[in-house]
């Protein structure tokens, strides 16, 4: 039904090539990319210059899977952060899951039991935030900052500060261990996995159209028939439960399960994903470029460590530095286009031929005559 | 092309007029009350929950209510509380500064350094020196938010990062102790001032200076105005010719300053710095500020509000203590009352928001 | 073509252009403002009213011509220096602090002092419970701005102009969300700025309120101004004929109808202080015209039948089934659409491309083996926008960059590719050319011709009489009316829109 008969083709509509369209969108897109690809091959230059141990296959095995988590904790967040929400209680839930994976572990636990109790709790976490922000409607930025408290402190309450160490070798081994006779570890294997699956669901789906329509404009979203709250509400059980399963790898790489593990991870995992190119206001960003901006941290941080006259702490310095810049050097770069755009059209009004009045008078002044 | 008009209704009966009139004024004054109310809650709540924890904790373990007990409370909480003051004026500006607890360690090192090298320098130098490192790590804060056009959250979690790691470079894993610091520096940190604890003395100042500031003078009201026109691109503060971008950057820079002070009060306090000083500060200082009912989005909550929030918090820390409760209860407490208080001021704003749904509809009936 | 005047006008503009690169906004307009005189500016949307304002408020400056402040030229290079000129612009949308109490929202910006410089809060009140007993308005300068209605806030805004001593008042379509007491009210204010020697300059697409509050007259089309003259001179048909540019008969060709099945059937539908027992059923094939003044509760009905908004009571039926309230997703799937009266807020995501908005309401249709489709994503979005006779650059384009009539035609693409059964369509043609207008309408036409239910809210009687199968007309919150397509007239509508509802033919509802 409905159909509109077309009376006559559009006159003025410029025949598009779909090619051309796409191409563009992707020149603009990846700009950013290339720049980070860029900064990526400068510090595996760099770091290959500090130390001859740099590019080795050990070397990049450590390396990579020493990123594991905060790799797999950007990964939700790059979904939350796209619908303008943020998740700052990621690394709390990822503890709470260690605690409690210790703690069941020495209840008798066997571990085929523990992982999916842990999950859940990981999901029950997300939902309590998840339905905070849609249910209450509150800011997630005030509520994540609270349940950042209150899963670390239940981790706490959980494990108190002893540590559980004595997980069975067979977990263990497969988390250190590299994927069938190749460098790369078995956790780095399942980031991947994980990260292509997000890929797909984010840039191929509805569910990922969703997202960025409702990061871009919520209201406009909502008046579209799309499911806002409940899509918000399923990206934090998601980020509840990936985040608990970084706990429980975390655990299991060190094989050891603290409630103090993985604090300020959060941070590094949102730098990621912002200094990726998603904006921390939704409506645009990549999985590949939050995996690029994965990949030059974690570079940075291996560069850094190689050096022992470096202080590892130029880390955080350098982190702290690239996730302004991140947000800082475009917004700069289009204040200088728009400032040659004006000064090239020369359309500046003569100086004023009066000067303005003081702007502001003796506060009582206005009022008093009024 | 004509539209549908709005000639003027006829005029109401003459006497019908004046009766609405005063019934409307009856209601309006009732309303305000009811507002004036909401707003006192705030406080008067906070006080009431402040009560009941010292009572309650007193009853069970009455070593608690010692004066020496007390004291110790309220020094734990001066710190925090100095902090506070300084981030509710950068939440009010719908902003956030997160790198509170990085500036304190950076501050607090310099600060007991300087007076370790140069034991002849009067400590208020030191001071002097913390609160300017402070300003400093503030200006750069509100000078990236406001001419970079960079969200705050994301300034401050970089600087957070960076300033920390400076702290790090700067200490060189050294670590600065109560016997290397001046005496008279020491004594400062835990002796009195007129019987009362100085640092106590600090806090008081501080919160009653920027509480009057934020209540009384202009610049103070600029930065609610700020928020409040924020949440809706900023538009009403531009027309009413604010200088918005001086005054969140002046935010910053007090919030930074403060927490400089904080530095210089954690080093005299607890003598013992290093480089990790004041880690997860900033979360305890949101989160007093969060509790005290200053609003995340920007435009409303009070500095004595935001005190009393961390005083509650501070409280409960040492309640929790006193009363032998496992001290890892203390985290998941905090964070629960934090979502309790935001959800708690939802709640009344949707309950005023359907008073004022039904007050309208009222006299659109009673019209 | 001017009034002939002695007195200097406080603020006037003389022989300015702007353009905006290829786009001339505004051509050699001239405008006077004088003291006690109310000056109406008339003209479509893109006729260069808004440009105008712009360049006497400080936005904007022209390229060419001048600005005159009391005979001598100046250049305004912020809205504090037309401020500190005396002028005062009153928008259609307030910009108040919310949190802020209404005092402190007059006085922003230049608090009273008392010692030590602190605010004199008692001073304050004062000046401004004066300001506002001034203006007969009885509000309590205490009270936060949130919650206030609209009119109310524009009280706040016109006391704060009064507070600086604004000479000029500028108002942009100030009604334009008002009711009809609300407007009344806001006239007696305007009287009397007028009374006390302000000049004020009224903007609004209302005949009637501005043959009721203006003397004079500046009409402008296409950037131009076309007319400067006593209002008393100019007939109502003169006005628009003058606006439009031509002579303005049968815009709207409509067809006859040919009336199916009840597809939509609202009962008892009520929100709490916002609108009242709705009743209302369309049937396939029949238009139907929400009619009644801004602020009638009209777009908060169909909202809440969308479900958008959260009825509170009643129910909706979609085809015999009963729909949840407040779920848009369960009304999309029974076969609702709706276009949204704010095409930018609410209509479209205007970051994403024009392929992508036309997608975003059948996202699922969209998928092949379970994947998004680019492919057909494209396609659809072009065989809509042939059909619509979309005109655009590529699909890959931000949907900002296209003009008001042809992102109209991408929300309808987006909601006439879900195959709806019924068509809710707010203000179908707001901040629409005149030219696209009747292809808006000729495209809801014949929609309506292939049996889709059309639930139209429109502000514009040509519109309602012209288009409407039938007419409910709305007064602050409830149905006063329902007319049909014989009885309803422009009197009929006009009547029952302000609440008197005794024209015989009329049904009382309410």
């Amino acid at each position: 039904m409905s159909t509109i008969a077309p009376t006559a083709p559009a006159p003025d509509r410029t025949p598009s090539s779909p090619r051309s369209e796409d191409s563009r969108l992707k020149a603009i897109l990846g700009r950013w990319e290339t720049l980070i690809l860029a900064l990526i091959a400068l510090v595996f230059l760099i770091g290959s210059g500090i130390s001859s141990e740099f590019l080795t296959g050990e070397s990049l095995t450590t390396g990579s899977s020493d990123f594991t988590e905060y790799a797999i904790l950007a990964l939700p967040l790059t979904l939350i952060i796209a619908t303008g929400e943020i998740d700052l209680s990621v690394a709390s839930v990822l503890a709470l899951s260690s605690a409690l994976m210790g703690y069941l572990w020495n209840q008798g636990l066997p571990m085929e039991g523990i992982i999916p109790i842990c999950l859940v709790a990981g999901a029950l976490c997300g939902l309590l935030n998840g339905w905070l922000v849609t249910g209450l409607g509150l800011p997630s930025l005030a509520v994540t900052i609270g349940t950042l408290a209150l899963f670390r402190g239940l981790a706490f309450v959980i494990l108190g500060d002893e540590s559980v160490t004595s997980f069975p070798t067979g977990y263990t081994d497969w988390a250190f261990g590299n994927f069938a006779g190749t460098v790369v570890p078995n956790t780095i294997v399942l980031f991947l996995v994980l990260a292509a699956v997000f890929a797909v669901v984010l840039h191929r789906t509805p569910f990922g159209r969703a997202i960025f329509a409702i990061g871009a404009n919520r209201e406009a979203a909502r008046f579209s028939g799309l499911r806002v709250n409940r899509i918000q509400l399923r990206l934090f059980i998601l980020s509840g439960v990936i985040a608990a399963l970084a706990g429980i790898l975390l655990t299991l790489r060190n094989s050891t399960a603290a409630g103090n593990v993985g604090e300020g991870f959060e941070l590094t995992a949102i730098a990621a994903v912002v200094l990726g190119g998603v904006s921390i206001f939704g409506g645009t960003g990549t999985i590949g470029g939050v995996l690029l901006a994965l990949i030059l941290l974690g570079g940075i941080q291996k560069a850094l460590n190689l050096d022992p006259d470096i202080s590892t702490y130029w880390v955080n310095i350098v982190f702290g530095i690239l996730l302004i810049g991140s947000v800082l050097g475009p917004n700069l770069a289009a204040r200088v286009r728009e400032a040659r755009r004006i000064n090239s059209r020369g359309t500046r009004p003569p100086r004023p031929g009066r000067s303005a009045a003081p702007q502001s008078g003796p506060g009582g002044e206005g009022n008093s005559n009024a | 092309m004509s539209t549908p008009t709005t000639s003027p209704a006829p005029a109401g009966p003459g006497g019908l007029a004046p009766k609405i009139a005063a019934e409307e004024e009856a209601r309006v004054s009732a309303g305000r009350r009811f507002i004036d109310r909401l707003i006192r809650a705030r406080e008067l709540g906070l006080l009431v929950v402040l009560a009941l924890i010292v009572i309650v904790t007193g009853v069970i373990e009455p070593n608690f209510l010692d004066a020496d007990s007390l004291k110790q409370t309220v020094l734990n909480v001066a710190i925090i509380a100095v902090m506070t003051a300084g981030m509710t004026l950068v939440i009010v500006t719908r902003n956030i500064d997160l790198s509170v607890g990085s500036i304190l360690g950076l501050s607090a090192f310099v600060c007991g350094d300087f007076l370790t090298k140069n034991p002849d320098v009067p400590w208020p130098v030191g001071v002097v020196i913390a609160v300017v490192i402070g300003a400093a790590c503030g200006l750069l804060n509100g000078v990236l938010v406001t001419w970079g056009r960079v969200p705050a959250l994301v300034v401050t979690l970089g600087t957070m990062y960076a300033l920390r790691g400076v702290a790090f470079l700067v200490t060189d894993g050294r670590q600065i102790n109560a016997e290397d610091l001046p005496d008279s520096f020491l004594t400062a940190g835990s002796g009195d001032l007129l019987g009362i604890p100085t640092l106590i003395v600090v806090a008081l100042l501080v919160i009653a200076l920027f509480w009057f500031v934020a209540r009384d003078y202009a610049w103070g009201r600029q930065l609610y105005a700020i928020g409040s026109s924020g949440r809706s691109g900023g538009q009403a503060a531009k027309l009413a010719g604010l200088k918005s971008d001086r005054r969140v950057t002046q935010a910053f820079v007090i919030s930074g300053a403060l927490a400089g002070l904080g530095g210089a009060m954690f080093a005299a306090r607890y003598g013992t710095v290093d480089a990790t000083a004041g880690q997860g500060y900033e979360l305890r200082v949101i989160g007093a500020a969060v509790v005290g009912g200053v609003a995340i989005a920007g435009g409303s909550g009070s500095v004595l509000g935001a005190a009393l929030g961390a005083v509650v918090l501070g409280t409960i820390q040492t309640a929790l203590i006193v009363l032998k409760i496992d001290d890892f209860w203390q985290q998941a407490i905090v964070g629960l009352l934090i979502i309790v208080a935001i959800a708690l001021d939802r709640l009344i704003a949707k309950q005023s928001e359907a008073l004022l749904r039904q007050r309208s509809a009222r006299r659109r009936t009673a019209a | 073509m001017s009034t002939p005047s002695t007195t200097t006008p406080l603020v006037a503009l003389d022989d300015a252009s702007r353009s905006f690169g290829a786009v001339r906004a505004l051509q050699n307009a001239s405008l006077a403002l004088r003291a006690g005189e109310v000056r109406a500016l008339m003209g479509e949307n893109g006729a260069g009213k808004s440009t105008l304002v712009k360049i006497l408020t400080g936005v904007d400056r022209p390229n060419s011509g001048t600005v005159l402040v009391d005979g001598e030229p100046v250049v305004f290079h912020s809205t504090a220096d037309s401020r500190d000129a005396g002028v005062a612009v009153i928008l259609q949308e307030p910009t108040l602090f919310p949190d802020l109490s209404v005092a402190e929202n007059v006085v922003m910006g230049r608090h009273p002092k008392r010692s030590f410089g602190r605010v004199d809060r008692p001073a304050m009140k004062k000046t401004v419970q004066g300001l506002l007993d001034r203006l007969g308005v009885d509000l309590d300068p205490d009270r936060p701005v949130q919650g206030l209605s609209i009119a109310d806030q524009q009280i706040v805004e016109i006391a704060k102009a009064m507070s600086f001593d604004a000479r000029v008042l500028i108002m942009d379509e100030p009604t334009a969300a008002l009711s009809g007491r609300e407007v009344e009210r806001l006239f007696g204010v305007v009287r009397a700025l007028q009374e006390r020697g302000a000049a004020v300059l009224f903007i609004s697409h209302r005949l009637e309120e501005v043959y009721e509050i203006a003397s004079v007259v500046t009409v402008m089309r296409d950037g131009e101004v076309v007319h400067d003259g006593p209002l008393s001179e100019l007939p109502e048909d003169e006005l628009v004929r003058r606006m439009v540019g031509r002579d303005v008969t049968q815009l709207f060709p409509k067809s006859e109808p040919k009336i199916g099945e009840v597809v939509l059937d609202v009962k008892g539908l009520s929100r709490e202080g916002v609108f009242y027992d709705v009743d209302l059923q369309v049937r396939a094939g029949e238009i139907v015209a929400l009619a009644g003044l801004v602020g009638a509760g009209r777009s908060e009905v169909v909202q809440a039948i969308f479900g958008v908004d959260r009825a509170t009571e009643g129910t909706v039926t979609m085809l015999g089934n009963d729909l949840p309230l407040g779920k848009p997703t369960a009304a999309v799937a029974a076969g609702m659409a709706l276009v949204p009266e704010d095409r930018r807020q609410q209509g479209l995501v205007m970051d994403m491309s024009i392929g992508q908005n036309a997608t975003l309401a059948r996202l699922g249709d969209m998928r092949s083996r379970g994947l998004l489709s680019p492919k057909r994503e494209r396609a659809e979005a072009e065989r809509w926008g042939e059909r619509l006779q979309l005109k655009y650059g590529r699909l890959g384009d931000a949907v900002g960059t296209l003009s008001g009539g042809n992102q109209q035609k991408v929300v309808l693409a987006k909601w006439l590719g879900t195959e709806p059964r019924l068509l809710i369509i707010d203000e179908p043609t707001r901040g629409i050319d005149v030219g696209t207008k009747s292809e808006v309408h000729r495209i809801i036409d014949e929609l309506a011709g292939q049996g889709l239910a059309v639930l139209m809210v429109s502000s514009e009687l040509p519109e309602v009489l012209g288009m409407a199968d039938r007419v409910l007309v709305m007064f602050e919150g409830r149905v006063t009316a329902e007319l049909s397509r014989a009885e309803a007239d422009e009197e009929r509508i006009v009547r029952a829109a302000t609440g008197r509802v005794s024209a015989p033919a009329t049904q009382e509802i309410a």
